[in-house]
């Protein structure tokens, strides 16, 4: 048995492997009406997805069947080419304070997770403290979650998301929750982790400007039955700054997707 | 109001004295009110005693009489059929509520249960009990038993659905989201139904000790002092009574407020 040394900066941790997704003749009715009907998708691997459209047109309810949280009435759902089972997701819920634990401490519940992974106390301890690490935690994670501020408990969200390695991370509007500073810190500490990592992201997002300065790929949904109006792509670099927000490719690539949206929301 | 400079030279029990007074300023008025009342006559005292009197009755009662034993049974047939009533009603209540038409098809039958006074049911009690002490703590834990029942099948029900998909996206297997998640989520509602269900046995207890003939108790007590007009007994009794109640109560609030340090977060 390899000694369990402490020096986990200095071993040479693998990479995430993100997966894409293919999502192929999606057909799902809610309350008797259409919401998706022969919808198809492919969700790039290692990038950002953020998916952006009007008001209930099922982009929840199209995380939730990703996930495997919504059944589906019919379609295929193919991550790197295998099921839902061989791939592990993270997931960060908008209302934090709905999903964490309440009666663990905010490290118990970033722990919780790997408690299903197999993992022994030590391998358990040591990759929650590489995620303390990782995410360069500043506060008390011995309290329990209602003692932290809004964007404090969005953060250990994230945390517990990522801690079993997942493929995929699905955010549902992480943000809108969050007062603005606590949404500026959170938003760069996910591009790092991203740049990191490598892990899919699929993100929805209620805010134009910060699926566009985010996201590699912007998805424009319809109204209902839901369809792909148009995927636009934004390819600068990362890291991505403030500064990001002026440049020209930017504010073109948020006015025609403004465009998109304004069309597909009247 | 003593100043600071004073505060020094007075002694422990005066620095308690005020903020005590004012804490307690509705119960101290309460019973100056019970006081001036009977002391001008305004009530006849065949109705209400003096203050005094009924001290001195329960004074009597615990020193004297068979207060403290009559006190004893009642809580103890309180709490055995609470007892009853968690053992049966927990379980049942998890069963249920995890099954949602499980619960629809019984429904109509918990509802109407639920809307039937447990004191209907003496008399069917009795004939399947019998007359002794046991048929009265069937009955309580009858009442008690469907009271968290619903709670805890309410609870199970009404878990937050984000928590339990939270655990699920995470790959967690099914039986551990029941015991790390579930479990937990619907301990507050499953403990207000422990909490109803404690006032709810003593008050069906007290019911039967005063009517179905029994010979100690402090239901019995009461209804014994009434029957003769020993009217400062009585109401020492209903007090005695009270106190036992709220001491149960509070217990009840200390224990929940220790287990669920998240209430209302």
């Amino acid at each position: 048995m390899e000694a369990k040394s402490l020096d986990y900066q200095k071993r040479k941790r693998p990479p995430v492997f993100g997966v894409d997704i293919a999502i192929a003749g999606l057909t799902k009715y809610v309350g008797g009406k259409v919401l998706y009907e022969d919808f198809n998708l492919e969700i790039a691997s290692g990038k950002i997805t953020c998916i952006f459209g009007p008001n209930g047109c099922g982009k929840s309810t199209l995380l939730n069947m990703i996930a495997g949280l919504t059944p589906l009435d019919k379609g295929q759902l193919r991550f790197g080419g295998k099921p839902r089972s061989q791939v592990k997701i993270g997931y960060v819920f908008q209302n934090y304070r709905d999903a964490l634990f309440p009666w663990l401490k905010a490290i118990k519940n970033i722990e919780y997770p790997l408690l299903s992974a197999g993992l022994s106390r030590v391998q358990r301890r040591l990759r929650v403290e590489e995620l303390i690490l990782q995410f360069n935690v500043g506060f008390d994670l011995e309290r329990y979650p209602y003692e932290l501020s809004g964007g404090q408990q969005q953060l250990v969200s994230i945390m517990r998301a990522l801690a079993t390695r997942p493929n995929i991370l699905f955010l549902d509007e992480p943000f809108s929750a969050l007062d603005y500073e606590a949404t500026l810190a959170i938003r760069d500490k996910l591009q790092e982790v991203f740049v990191a990592t490598g892990v899919t992201i699929v993100m929805i997002s209620h805010d134009l400007e910060e699926a566009v300065y985010l996201a590699d790929h912007i998805l424009l949904l319809t109204k209902r039955p839901t369809r792909l109006a148009e995927q636009v792509v934004f390819n600068r670099s990362r890291p991505r700054t403030l500064e990001t927000l002026s440049d020209p490719e930017f504010v073109r690539v948020k006015a025609h997707s403004l465009d998109v949206f304004r069309r597909e929301a009247s | 109001m003593p100043d600071a400079s004073k505060r020094s030279q007075l002694s422990p029990f005066a620095d308690n004295f005020f903020p005590f007074l004012i804490a307690n300023t509705g119960t101290l008025l309460l019973i100056l009110i019970w006081w001036i009342v009977t002391a001008l006559g305004l009530i006849e005292q065949v109705l209400l005693p003096s203050p005094i009197d009924t001290f001195v009755a329960l004074w009597e009662g615990i020193f004297g009489g068979d207060l403290i034993r009559d006190f004893w049974l009642t809580l103890y047939r309180s709490l055995y059929a609470f007892a009853i009533a968690a053992v049966l009603g927990i379980p049942i209540g998890i069963l249920l509520g995890a099954n949602e038409q499980l619960y629809r098809s019984f429904e109509f039958l918990i509802d109407f249960f639920r809307s039937t006074p447990a004191t209907a049911m003496f008399p069917l009690f009795l004939v399947v009990f019998g007359i002794g002490d046991f048929s009265k703590v069937a009955v309580a834990a009858f009442a008690g038993g469907l009271v968290i029942f619903f709670n805890v099948a309410y609870g199970v029900m009404n878990a937050r659905k984000t928590r339990i998909m939270a655990a699920r996206v995470m790959g967690t297997p099914r039986w551990r989201v029941f015991f790390d998640v579930i479990f937990f989520e619907t301990l507050p509602q499953t403990f207000i139904g422990l909490r109803t269900a404690i006032s709810l046995t003593l008050v069906v207890i007290i019911v039967a000790e005063m009517f179905i003939g029994s010979t100690n108790g402090m239901g019995q007590r009461i209804i014994d002092a009434q029957q003769v007009f020993d009217m400062p007994d009585m109401y020492a009794s209903i007090i005695a009574t009270g106190v036992m109640g709220y001491g149960l109560n509070q217990l009840f609030l200390l224990t929940e407020n220790k287990f669920i340090h998240w209430k209302g977060r």
